[in-house]
């Protein structure tokens, strides 16, 4: 590991509501142009691990680095913009805002006065968006509305995208399209971290991957390693 | 008398719905009630007659002189509003529900009491910025003020309808408003666009103090309670947290409580009843009011 990671976490801890000791002592890498995974159960942490490192929440302890420059305890917007772009769980895309208005948001805080190239690009991923674009987000279906917000995503030309649970709740031929695209826009440099229950589906998608149980990283190793851990296969993939 | 009454209503209700507008931008933002902002538009309407007793040169009776006095009062307004955020919201946004809530009425007492003690315990004349002309329309006695009235709040809604429909930092004032943790992840900086709602809803309140002294003639340290609460309830009324019904539910409130004034016996004096009773009857039977129903979003 000459490269320094595009993401490092060190040691994070977060506590929920003073109680809830979430996350206990994480570390976890993403070097530039990876897809890596972190599968794990309900509750083992997943997304306030996201959460932790998009802002969103503060952490106790530890310290998450992005490109270099140490991003704990940034407010959200600022590490937004350093390119560190965040899929939340649940898709909250702006419901009374039409499909293209939230694209629009997704580009708040670039300069560039002609998007035209990001909008074909999204347009191009999700023909769908581009046949919805007047409509309301919130009458959308939920596989629109998860590709809606990771178009949304993709206008911030993120150097990380983060995905808390894409497939969650969708049939299984939508969930097919989310992953092919996750593979493609890799493809096209932007380097992905993925949060999935669907361990099988992410292990098969990315290259590296973390077993994350209560709070703690337990396992980590390439995808085609832990496919074939007995461990995982049997608390995560369902096989003997 | 109808059409009298319907004229008299509009003007009523164009004011209404100028307050209420406040309300409900702040409250779409942050789901808590302003109960300061009744103060913020008297606060608007002493600006203006600050500036007629200090510098009445840039005052001129006429439509220039209007104008100076709705940007001046705006301005004051408006920037009174983001202070009261700055220093009484914001370090509460993360404390219970019902805290911005109890500090909105504190600031709103000390507002009041403030222009009491310090600028004066009377009712003060507003000054004459436009002529007062009588003139008559399809048999309604219609005045000039009114007219103005109307033609300034219209023209203020249909520039609010559209900073917030076509421009990026209005998108992004809806967007805050449907979800502000996700705007945040959007790169967007949810403080700004909250001081930027304030300033907004402050505004047209400012806006709505000048109209109320320009159409009363007189201004006083209590104006703003009455017609605070009344535009309240007409944002409760349109659903609140929804901008198009903040207008409807003015115009609505406005138009029945002059009608009842002119219909019911005595209805002048019941006129207060019945706009509260509405308050009532709405938040026991249709509490998201008249256009204030959600999208939900699927999960």
């Amino acid at each position: 590991m000459t490269e320094p990671a595009l993401l490092d976490i060190q040691g994070l801890h977060t506590v929920y509501g003073k109680k809830i000791h979430a996350l206990k002592g994480v570390s976890a890498q993403v070097r530039s142009g990876e897809i890596v995974c972190i599968i794990g159960n309900n509750g083992a942490g997943k997304t306030t691990l996201l959460k932790t490192v998009s802002g969103v929440l503060q952490p106790d302890k530890g310290a998450v680095r992005f490109a270099g420059e140490a991003i704990t305890g940034q407010p959200t917007h600022r590490i937004a913009r350093m390119g560190l772009a965040h899929v939340p769980e649940g898709r909250h895309v702006f419901p009374r805002l039409s499909v293209a208005e939230n694209l629009e948001m997704g580009a708040y805080f670039r300069t560039e006065r002609d998007l035209s190239k990001d909008y074909d690009h999204v347009f191009e991923l999700f023909p769908v968006l581009g046949r919805r674009k007047a409509q309301l987000a919130g009458t959308l279906s939920g596989g629109e509305q998860q590709m809606l917000a990771m178009g949304r995503a993709l206008m911030a030309r993120p150097r990380l995208l983060m995905l808390d649970e894409p497939s969650m709740g969708l049939a299984p031929v939508v969930v097919d399209t989310i992953f092919d695209i996750i593979r493609r826009i890799n493809k096209e440099g932007v380097t992905v971290l993925l949060v999935e229950q669907n361990a099988k589906r992410a292990l098969q998608a990315s290259s590296r991957g973390y077993v994350l149980e209560t709070g703690e990283i337990v396992l980590e190793d390439k995808a085609e390693t832990l496919c074939s851990d007995a461990k995982v296969r049997k608390a995560y993939l369902g096989l003997q | 008398m109808f059409l009298q009454q319907l004229v008299n209503g509009l003007t009523l209700g164009s004011i209404y719905s100028l307050i209420a507008l406040g309300y409900t931008l702040v409250y779409g933002i942050l789901v808590m009630i302003n109960f300061a902002h009744s103060e913020v538009l008297m606060v608007g309407s002493f600006v203006a007659l600050a500036v007629f007793r200090f510098a009445p040169a840039i005052l001129p009776q006429g439509p220039v002189g209007l104008i100076v006095a709705l940007v001046l009062s705006m301005a004051g307004a408006g920037v009174l509003n983001v202070v009261i955020e700055r220093f009484a919201y914001r370090p509460l946004r993360h404390a219970q529900k019902l805290a911005p809530l109890i500090s909105s009425i504190g600031v709103s007492i000390v507002l009041q009491n403030a222009v009491f003690l310090w600028v004066s315990t009377q009712s003060e004349s507003f000054p004459e910025l436009i002529a007062a002309t009588q003139f008559s329309i399809g048999g309604a006695g219609v005045s000039s003020l009114q007219l103005v009235c109307m033609a300034s709040a219209i023209g203020l809604m249909m520039g609010l309808h559209f900073f917030i429909e076509h421009t990026k930092v209005g998108k992004a004032m809806r967007a805050c408003s449907d979800d502000l943790e996700t705007a945040g992840l959007m790169g967007i900086d949810s403080s700004r666009i909250i001081a930027l709602t304030f300033l907004v809803g402050g505004a047209l309140g400012g806006a709505a103090g000048v109209l109320y002294g320009l159409n009363y003639g007189s201004i006083k340290y209590n104006l703003g309670f009455l017609p605070g609460v009344k535009a309240f309830t007409a944002a409760v009324l349109g659903g609140i947290g929804n901008i198009r019904g903040a207008v409807l539910g003015g115009f609505i409130l406005g138009i029945m409580e002059v009608m009842a004034a002119g219909y019911i016996p005595r209805g002048s004096d019941w006129k207060d009843v019945i706009a509260f009773s509405v308050l009532i009857f709405v938040l026991l039977l249709r509490p998201s009011g008249i256009l204030g129903e959600k999208i939900a979003e699927k999960v």
